[in-house]
């Protein structure tokens, strides 16, 4: 009964896995705003804004820092991922197969796949805090890594089930989904931001400036927590979504763009996401810590809701929604490359029962900063891989999509570029003390500069094809 | 139909940022501005499925 009911909700979905979109397929710029505009304006920006808060931010190095880091963001998704997007038109799983080979895909797949589920549960156990509110549900607290009751494991395993049910009607669904609620959430963050505002006793413009530097985000970090700067603050907003834009993740979603330049059409997403909402949960934050400062209570939902009523909780489920829904998504197109004979939408079902399973742990919310930006740091050098293939192959005259021309399903050239890369990273880390966060800089250039090397050597143009 | 449906969605987000702004300048209780907001949210759920979506149909042929 269930399968042939969920092969009537599947329908006739055609995903293109491994075939370049046709013509006939492509999408339009209004598609690319909804969908960007919905998925960073998500559940994550319910619980980054109150992070920055407890990591003693100051008001100046919060606007500024967003400001250039949000920018940056823009231009990495604009000139480095749109530009190989609309001329490949592939997949980033497929495209990587094409240079790195099977083998390497596959391990490379499987962790960007676990990475989604974790980042996806994340969103599922946010939504969850709004949804227990009607039920008394026990709400985590900051220091919790397990979850408290069985009712918590119950609504976030309910929730996973729906969302997967959506995520697996494909991205035509999903790009629905997004562009439905994305505008009135997005009205949501603004009215949290002026409601808290008026409850903190914001009544001028003198007295915001006052209050944003001496109350919400008055550089104070609170107990247990390290203090953030504008570098900080940059690089965070940069490379928040580092798997997506220099990492190539969404070489999957812009592929359909029917111009390279809707890569820039992802400032809809982080100048309304990674700028408003996150100020805007911010100052959720600092009024919740005003009415209760020794309170270790972390639940978005409940948040939302004594500031704006069922509005406000409502928004919080949606939120967790339309970025879970992209990202189980991906998760399934990045398993469907390893298993490609088996449906997309039975991939992306077990996907969503491993999302719901990891959802249940609360760590996942409470260390969000920290898992963002190793998730971004393991799949940004295979970004770095495919943009040295397209960019520098012919230049510096080495074969490209090396294992797709030489027939082999394993090539040392990428393999080797993560993993030394990742060794690399982990070196300034632990015998320079360089924080996580500023990593993914350094680690992108040292990708390219050992691909090139390695494919020169291994895949030299001269030796593979004849002039 | 669809003209009407937009219309409705447009005075959801009305009720949606409107109520923030009053209850700001003081004009409106805590407990008024949750209400309209959560009206406002009912009204953009049952009207914006019946446009947004079919303007990103027609856009994709």
């Amino acid at each position: 009964m269930s399968n042939s009911f969920l092969k009537k909700v599947v329908g006739t979905t055609n995903e293109y896995e491994r075939t370049p979109i046709p013509s006939e397929s492509l999408k339009g710029g209004k598609s690319f705003l909804g969908m960007y505009a919905g998925e960073h304006t998500a559940g994550t920006e319910f619980v980054i804004g109150p992070l920055f808060v407890a990591h003693g931010v100051s008001a100046g190095d919060l606007i500024f820092g967003l400001l250039i880091g949000n920018l940056l963001a823009v231009l990495s998704w604009g000139l480095i991922t749109g530009p190989i997007a609309a001329s490949k038109r592939l997949t980033l799983y497929y495209q990587l197969e094409r240079i790195a080979g099977k083998n390497v895909v596959r391990w490379y797949n499987l962790v960007n796949s676990l990475m989604f589920c974790f980042l996806a549960g994340s969103m599922i156990a946010v939504s969850a805090t709004a949804v227990g509110i009607p039920f008394d549900l026990e709400m985590p607290t900051l220091s919790d890594w397990l979850p408290r009751t069985p009712g918590w494991i119950l609504t976030v395993l309910l929730m996973g089930a729906v969302i997967t049910l959506v995520a697996i009607q494909g991205y035509s669904q999903v790009s629905k989904f997004a562009n439905v609620m994305s505008p009135w959430m997005i009205l949501v963050f603004f009215a949290a931001a002026i409601v808290g505002l008026a409850q903190l006793g914001v009544g001028s413009f003198e007295s915001l400036i006052s209050i944003a530097q001496e109350v919400i985000w008055n550089g104070v970090p609170l107990a247990g927590m390290s203090k953030f700067t504008i570098w900080h603050i940059i690089f965070f907003a940069w490379f928040c979504n580092m798997a997506m834009h220099i990492g190539m993740s969404d070489l999957t979603i812009l592929r359909y763009a029917k111009s390279w330049t809707y890569g820039f059409h992802s400032f809809a997403g982080v100048f309304l996401g990674h700028f408003v909402a996150w100020i805007a949960s911010g100052i959720l934050y600092s009024v919740f810590l005003q009415a209760d400062s020794a309170s270790q209570e972390f639940a978005p939902g409940a948040i939302a809701y004594e500031t704006l009523g069922i509005a406000g909780a409502v928004c919080v489920v949606v939120a967790g929604w339309t970025t879970a829904n992209p990202t189980i998504y991906r998760a399934g197109l990045a398993l469907q490359a390893i298993f490609p004979k088996v449906s997309t939408w039975k991939i992306t079902a077990i996907v969503g029962g491993i999302t719901s399973l990891a959802a249940c742990f609360p760590a996942l919310v409470m260390k969000l900063l920290d898992f963002v930006a190793l998730y971004g740091l393991l799949l940004m050098p295979m970004g770095a891989v495919i943009f040295a293939d397209f960019y520098f192959s012919k230049k510096m005259g080495f074969q490209s999509e090396a294992a797709l021309n030489s027939k082999s399903d394993f090539s040392i050239p990428a393999l080797l570029s993560w993993v030394l890369t990742l060794v690399f990273c982990l070196g300034l880390n632990f015998f320079y003390g360089v924080e996580i966060f500023f990593l993914g800089l350094p680690g992108w250039f040292v990708a390219i500069a050992i691909f090139i090397v390695l494919s020169k050597i291994k895949y030299p143009l001269s030796k593979s094809l004849p002039l | 139909m669809k003209i009407l449906m937009k219309i409705g969605s447009f005075f959801s987000l009305v009720l949606t940022i409107v109520p923030s702004i009053l209850f700001f300048v003081g004009d409106l209780e805590l407990s008024q501005m949750k209400w309209y907001m959560g009206t406002g949210m009912v009204l953009w759920f049952v009207t914006a499925p019946f446009w947004i979506n079919k303007s990103s149909k027609s856009e994709q042929v």
